[in-house]
C-alpha cells in the first residue's frame, strides 16, 4: 500500500515535470528568431507580406502567447505534437518510432555498466593496493576524460574497420532473413559497439563509487561481526557488505540518466544508431524545430521514467529506504 | 617514524594560511603537479602558439590526406588539404576559452541559487531545488542543442547553452554547505552583531564554503569543454572559428582513408581534460580537511 501512494506520489511530480518542459519548449519556440510562417515561406521560395499574415492566421501565430499555449498544451495532451516540415509526417509517430532504439541503447548500457561497475569496484576494493584496484582508478579517469564519440570512433576503427568483427553502422542488416532469433542475433551484434562506448563513461563513474563505498563498507562492526562469527569470506563479501554498499552506486545511476541520453545522442550520431539522437542531429540539420522539440519532451520523458525505476530500485535494494516515513 | 614526525611539525611551523597549507598538499601529488604543467603548456601553446606557427587553419595548403609527418606537415593535412597542426594549436583556443567561461557562468549561477536556497531556506529553498531538478531531468545535451538551434550557433550562444545547463551540480553542493555553515557559531555572532544578510551570504558564509566549490569548478571545465566538443562534432559550432570537436566531426567520414585526422584531435580533447581532472582529484585531497589531518 506504501509502494502504490508513493507510486502515485511520483507519477504526479513526473507530471509535473513534463508540464515545465513543455511550457520551457514552447517559450524558447516562441522566442527564437523566425516562426513557421517563414520556414513555410522559405521552402515555398519566398512569399509576400499578405500571404505571411494569412499563415499566420492559420496557425493561430497572431494570437497572444499565452493562448497560444494552452492551444499548443492541449494538441500535446492529445498526443499531437506538430507536423514536421522536414520529413512531411506528424513529429509524434516520427519520434515514438524512435523511441524503441534509444530506450535499447540507454537500457542495456545502464545495466551493463552498473552491473560491470560494481563487480569491479568489489573486486578492487577488496585488494585496494592490487593490479586491478589500480586499473580501475585509470580507467576512471580515461572513461571521464575521453570524449565519448572519440571512444567510438576508435572502437569503430579498431573493431570495424581494422578488425572487421562487428558492422559498421545502423541497428540491422535488412538483407537478413529468417525468424525472430536470426534477427535478434543481427541486432545484439550491432549492439555490442554504441553499447560498449556508452557504458565506458559511466561504467568508469560506477566502478569509482563502487570501490570506495566497499572500501569503507568492509571496514565497518558489521562486518567485522560478520568475519567473526566464522562466516565464509564469500558471503561476507556479498552478502552482508555488497548490499550495503550497492544503495549509493545505484543513486548514481539514477541521476546519471540525463546524461546517458545526451550521451547517446553523440554515440548514435558516431554509430548511425537509428534513435532519437539520430533524428535530432537531423532535424537540426534542416531547423526542423517542430520536430526538435518533440524530442526533447520524449528524451525528459526517458529520463523521468528511468529516474522513477531507479526510485523503485532503491527500495528493492536497500529496504531502509523510505521506511521511516 | 621519528623523522616523519619532525618533517610534518616542521612544514606545519613553515605553513602560514590554509592557502598555502593546501599549496603544499597539492605539491606533494605528483599526478596533479603533472596536470598542472600539462594544463600550463596547453594555455601557452593556445595563446603564443598561433604566433610561432603562423599558417591560416582555413588555408588549403596541400594535396588532402597526406598523412603525419610527411611532406613537412607534422600532423598531416585533413579532408580538404588543411594544415592539421594549425587547426588543433588553432582549436585549443576555442576549447579553453569556451571550456572556462561556461564554467564560469554555471558557477554563477549554481553559487547564486545554492545560497539563497541553503540561507533562506522555508519556500525559497523549495522552489529553488525544485528549479535544480527539473533542470537535472532535463537530457543536457539535447536541450543545449535547441538552444544554439534556435538562437544561432555563435561562441557566446555556445558559452550560455553549455552553462546553463551544466550549474545544477554547484548549486547543490553550495546549498549544502550553506546548510551547514549557517547553523555555525561564528555565523551566529555574526548575524547577532546586525551584520546584513548579503553581507552574511557572500561575505562570511561563502567564503568558507568555497573549497568544495573550488573542487567542483575545476572538474567543471574539463566536463564544459567535453561538452563543446560534442556540441561541435555534432556540427553545432560557429563556422568561423576552429574546434577541436569540429575538425572530429568533418573528418569522421574519412576514417578509412585517414584515421589520424579523427584521433589527433581526439588526443588534443582527451589530455586537456585529463590534466584538468587530475589537478581537480589533487584539488580536493588538499582543500579535504579531513584527508589533511592524516
Amino acid at each position: 500500500m506504501k509502494t502504490f501512494g508513493l507510486i502515485v506520489n511520483r507519477l504526479v511530480y513526473a507530471f509535473v515535470l513534463l508540464f515545465a518542459v513543455l511550457v520551457l519548449n514552447f517559450t524558447l519556440m516562441h522566442m527564437a528568431p523566425g516562426d513557421v510562417a517563414d520556414t513555410i515561406s522559405q521552402s515555398m521560395g519566398g512569399a509576400d507580406e499578405e500571404l505571411l499574415i494569412e499563415i499566420r492566421k492559420d496557425y493561430g501565430l497572431d494570437q497572444p502567447y499565452y493562448q497560444q499555449l494552452v492551444t499548443y498544451i492541449g494538441k500535446v495532451l492529445r498526443f499531437d505534437l506538430g507536423h514536421s516540415f522536414f520529413f512531411n509526417e506528424p513529429v509524434s509517430k516520427l519520434v515514438l518510432e524512435r523511441v524503441p532504439a534509444t530506450l535499447l541503447l540507454v537500457i542495456t548500457a545502464q545495466i551493463l555498466a552498473l552491473l560491470l561497475g560494481v563487480v569491479l569496484g568489489v573486486y578492487s576494493a577488496r585488494k585496494p593496493n592490487g593490479i586491478l584496484s589500480h586499473f580501475v582508478t585509470l580507467f576512471a579517469l580515461f572513461g571521464y576524460s575521453a570524449p565519448v564519440f572519440w571512444t567510438g570512433i576508435l572502437l569503430l576503427i579498431a573493431f570495424s574497420l581494422q578488425i572487421p568483427l562487428f558492422p559498421v553502422a545502423g541497428m540491422r542488416d535488412v538483407t537478413i532473413e529468417g525468424n525472430f532469433w536470426v534477427h535478434a542475433i543481427d541486432v545484439m551484434k550491432h549492439m555490442v559497439l554504441p553499447v560498449l562506448t556508452l557504458a565506458s563513461i559511466f561504467l568508469a563513474l560506477y566502478s569509482r563509487l563502487a570501490r570506495a563505498t566497499m572500501i569503507e563498507t568492509l571496514g565497518t562492526d558489521f562486518v567485522r561481526t560478520a568475519r567473526a562469527k566464522g562466516l565464509p569470506e564469500r558471503q561476507v563479501v556479498y552478502k552482508h557488505a555488497l548490499r550495503n554498499s550497492l544503495s549509493p552506486v545505484v543513486t548514481l545511476a539514477g541521476l546519471q540518466f540525463s546524461a546517458v541520453v545526451s550521451g547517446a545522442v553523440l554515440v548514435e550520431a558516431v554509430f548511425s544508431w537509428p534513435g532519437l539522437g539520430t533524428l535530432a542531429f537531423q532535424s537540426i540539420i534542416a531547423r526542423d524545430t517542430p520536430t526538435i522539440l518533440g524530442i526533447l519532451f520524449f528524451s525528459a520523458l526517458v529520463v523521468i521514467i528511468g529516474n522513477l525505476l531507479t526510485d523503485l530500485a532503491l527500495r528493492f535494494v536497500d529496504p531502509r529506504v523510505g521506511a521511516s516515513k | 617514524m621519528m623523522d616523519r614526525k619532525t618533517e610534518n611539525s616542521e612544514y606545519l611551523e613553515q605553513a602560514s594560511s590554509p592557502s598555502a597549507e593546501a599549496w603544499e598538499m597539492f605539491k606533494r601529488n605528483h599526478a596533479a603537479m603533472a596536470g598542472l604543467v600539462i594544463l600550463f603548456v596547453i594555455t601557452i601553446g593556445s595563446i603564443f602558439g598561433p604566433l610561432i606557427y603562423p599558417t591560416d587553419p582555413f588555408d588549403m595548403v596541400w594535396a588532402p590526406f597526406s598523412p603525419p609527418g610527411e611532406e613537412g606537415y607534422l600532423f598531416g593535412t585533413d579532408y580538404l588539404g588543411r594544415d592539421l597542426l594549425a587547426m588543433v594549436i588553432h582549436g585549443a583556443r576555442v576549447s579553453l576559452v569556451i571550456g572556462l567561461s561556461a564554467a564560469i557562468v554555471s558557477i554563477f549561477i549554481g553559487v547564486t541559487i545554492g545560497a539563497l536556497a541553503g540561507f533562506y531556506r522555508g519556500y525559497i529553498e523549495e522552489i529553488l531545488m525544485r528549479v535544480t531538478e527539473f533542470f537535472q531531468v532535463l537530457p543536457t545535451l539535447l536541450f543545449s542543442m535547441v538552444i544554439v538551434a534556435l538562437f544561432g550557433a555563435s561562441l557566446t550562444m555556445i558559452t550560455i547553452a553549455i552553462g546553463i545547463v551544466s550549474w545544477t551540480a554547484v548549486a547543490r553542493i553550495t546549498r549544502s554547505e550553506f546548510l551547514r555553515i549557517r547553523e555555525l557559531e561564528y555565523v551566529m555572532a555574526s548575524r547577532a552583531s546586525g551584520v546584513s544578510n548579503t553581507k552574511l551570504m557572500f561575505g562570511i558564509i561563502l567564503p568558507n564554503a568555497l573549497p568544495p566549490i573550488i573542487v567542483q569548478s575545476a572538474l567543471m571545465v574539463g566536463s564544459a569543454i567535453l561538452f563543446e566538443a560534442g556540441l561541435s562534432f555534432l556540427g553545432l559550432t560557429d563556422p568561423n572559428v576552429v574546434s577541436w570537436g569540429q575538425i572530429i566531426g568533418s573528418n569522421r567520414q574519412y576514417i578509412l582513408d585517414a584515421s589520424y585526422t579523427v584521433t589527433i584531435p581526439g588526443i588534443a580533447i582527451f589530455v586537456t581534460v585529463l590534466a584538468i581532472s587530475l589537478v581537480g582529484d589533487g584539488l580536493n585531497d588538499a582543500l579535504n580537511p579531513k584527508l589533511r589531518a592524516r
